[in-house]
């Protein structure tokens, strides 16, 4: 039933591999397969940077100054690296908070409000539990976090599950209201008295406060962002959950027909995908900034789009790009002084990688080098 | 003459705000009914509205006019709706994903190109004072209405009528409700789409121009928060129906302006709670007009959202 559903892409590589080929033959195949899914979106970022450099061009600008100084403000020197590696560990849960419900076919948008209301969250059960020993304290803050932010993003999914809502429309929508929402508390009844000219909520108290993690000076969101995308990628690739997901993704119906439970599926793929989002709150909130203020919504929940996308929803592919896209932001300041540049300049970059990205999928397929057919009967042919 | 309104000052201030903040919700969906008439979603109106309105208060401050404004804001977001067509006539390129790539790529590319326009100021459009025989400035205030305002009216009894009545609405309606159909009537599917997309696009660029050039009236990168995306939801709550887009537009553009109408007969806690009102009000109505099992009553047959 469900081969018949999708009986080209993942099934023709092992039809391929039947017993009479050699290893070697296999290996090839294996290797053009894997190579597509590499080849064309690096081509697709390179078709962006090219589009990006005639714009730079158009206004008299060099693209070649604009790469040195990308180089020298994101990767070029160990300061800049670890400004990098911190804009990065955000960008990683953002990035699994649209990745996990691509996995069932929903696009969601809105993992901004989950960020930072999972922020708001870790704030607010801080004070309350001072007198706890510090450990305690920061499971508790992360705990808060993770289901004020399934909570969230999984009523996105309730809401398409059982009401049958575009999730796209819903959660951007949702995150407005938790923007609102936690602008309202944090100015109003959550309000630390003593923060005047940036209104916050009561601090969580420096003993609850996470260090850097040891060796490279970057807070533990970096690590803990690193093995939640290895998580998500062996819930994805390697349970049968994972697998349910992607049949209920890839057709409804057939999910049904099989006894998948469809809802729960979408309910829980979106939960985890809120939940992963809010770390990234609890993190700005217990490693960075110490309370919970206006800076939650810092744009990380967009990037996070644009990174899971760039990623084709693998979470395996989501570190090196978020890396790619925190050095990009963290140079955009020496962009500005050195170039003239407006601060929009990485949004304009990062847009026209979106699109060319998206214009690469339909690249898939139309390539006969990538074809594990091809390989196997050139093979043959020589044998 | 100023005397004390009470209460009444916050429903007709509403009304007044209706009015106002009524018209880019109105162009919006009104494009985006096109659009998704002929059977595409287009979610990066909302980065059409912010180009048409940095355009459009750009041209203005150059020319001097602001109706040079509105055209230029119009042609750009033809131009952001050929390129959104033009991608997703490309073979197994997602309309939603796009959608949501020209909302990142407008928005930046408006803030990137207006940014020496933030501080000149550009002339606004005119608008009509139909509160003329009152002599209370609150009744005035709230019926000065722009022209801009009028022409959507206008436009969504038209756009009503040709979709039922012209053939240029009959090839929309078939591409949007069966590409098969459409084929065997003879058409180019993708090029009625790519056409209602462009035609989408100008009018959400208008929408963009009103921003800027009347209401809040000023260019800054905090335009628009979200209008073009709730105008998007609008159409799904108004049934693909123009007519029904104007009466969805005056309750949005209401929500929206409660918020600064309470505060101006002195409600000021909870203003960000009155801010999120239209958000608010958008989801709970597509909550309330959604359905799990059957596809949405109204809705074209190709469009992705009711599939």
């Amino acid at each position: 039933m469900v081969a018949d559903a999708a009986p080209s892409g993942a099934q023709s590589g092992m039809m391929v591999a039947d017993k009479r080929t050699s290893p070697v033959i296999q290996f090839l195949a294996w290797l053009a397969r894997r190579a597509e899914a590499v080849v064309i979106p690096l081509g697709a970022v390179l078709a962006g940077l090219a589009l990006f450099s005639l714009f730079l061009v158009a206004l008299g600008k060099s693209p070649g100054t604009l790469l040195d100084l990308v180089w020298r403000g994101g990767f070029g020197s160990a300061f800049a690296l670890q400004n990098s590696l911190q804009r990065a560990a955000p960008l990683l849960f953002a990035g699994l908070c649209v990745a996990l419900p691509a996995r069932l076919g929903l696009v969601v948008i809105g993992g901004e409000g989950a960020i930072v209301l999972g922020g708001l969250a870790a704030a607010v059960v801080a004070p309350p539990l001072s007198g706890l020993p510090a450990p305690l304290v920061v499971a508790a803050m992360a705990l808060a976090a993770a289901l004020m932010g399934a909570a969230w993003i999984g009523a996105v999914g309730a809401l398409k599950a059982y009401r049958g809502v575009d999730a796209t429309i819903a959660s951007l929508l949702m995150s407005y209201i938790a923007i609102a929402l936690a602008n309202h508390l944090i100015e109003g009844p959550l309000r630390d008295p003593t923060s005047l000219n940036k209104p916050s909520t009561l601090p969580v108290g420096a003993a609850n406060m996470l260090g850097p993690m040891p060796g490279i000076g970057v807070h533990w969101g970096l690590g803990v962002g690193v093995l939640a995308c290895l998580a998500a990628w062996l819930l994805m690739e390697r349970t049968t959950l994972g697998f349910s997901a992607r049949i209920a993704g890839g057709n409804v119906r057939a999910a049904q027909i099989q006894g998948l439970p469809v809802r729960r599926l979408v309910v829980g793929f979106t939960a985890l995908g809120g939940a992963a989002a809010a770390l990234a709150g609890f993190f700005e909130v217990a490693a960075v900034q110490g309370n919970a203020n206006a800076t939650l919504a810092a744009g990380y929940g967009f990037t996070g789009i644009l990174i899971a996308f760039l990623a084709r929803h693998n979470p395996l592919a989501i570190p090196p790009i978020a890396l790619a896209l925190g050095g990009l932001e963290a140079s955009s300041g020496l962009i500005q002084r050195r170039m003239q540049l407006p601060d929009a300049t990485i949004l304009v970059l990062e847009g026209l990688l979106f699109l060319c990205v998206l214009v690469g999928e339909t690249a898939y397929g139309r390539f006969k080098i990538f074809s594990p057919h091809l390989w196997a009967s050139k093979k043959a042919a020589t044998a | 003459m100023s005397q004390d309104l009470g209460l009444w000052t916050v429903p007709l201030a509403v009304l007044g705000g209706a009015i106002r903040v009524s018209t880019p919700f109105l162009f919006v969906s009104l494009g985006e009914t096109i659009t998704e008439r002929a059977g595409r979603i287009n979610l990066g109106l909302e980065g059409t509205l912010v180009f048409g309105a940095m355009a459009a208060y750009a041209t203005a401050v150059v020319t001097g006019s602001p109706w040079a404004g509105v055209a230029v804001a119009g042609l750009a977001g033809a131009g952001f709706g050929l390129l959104h067509g033009a991608i997703c006539s490309l073979a197994r390129v997602n309309d939603v994903a796009v959608g949501i790539a020209l909302m990142l790529f407008g928005s930046g590319l408006a803030f990137f190109l207006g940014k020496p326009f933030i501080q000149p100021s550009a002339p606004p459009l005119p608008a009509i004072p139909f509160g003329f025989w009152s002599d209370l400035p609150q009744v005035q205030a709230a019926l000065r209405v722009n022209v801009l305002f009028l022409v959507g009216a206008v436009l969504s009894v038209a756009l009503w009528w040709a979709f039922r009545n012209t053939k240029a609405g009959l090839v929309i309606r078939v591409a949007g409700d069966s590409a098969e159909a459409a084929r065997a009537m003879g058409y180019d599917v993708t090029k009625v789409r790519v056409l209602a997309t462009m035609a989408g696009g100008f009018l959400a660029g208008i929408g963009g121009a009103y921003l800027s050039l009347y209401y809040p009236g000023s260019w800054n990168e905090g335009i628009s928060s979200g209008q073009g995306l709730m105008a998007v939801a609008l159409v799904i709550f108004a049934r693909w129906n123009p007519l029904a887009c104007f009466g969805a537009a005056l309750l949005f553009g209401g929500a929206g302006a409660l918020g600064p109408a309470l505060q101006s007969v002195g409600v000021s806690s909870g203003y960000y709670l009155f801010y999120a009102a239209p958000y608010v009000l958008t989801l709970a109505l597509l909550v309330a007009t959604s359905s799990p099992d059957r596809a949405l009553a109204g809705a074209p047959g190709e469009l992705g959202l009711s599939r």
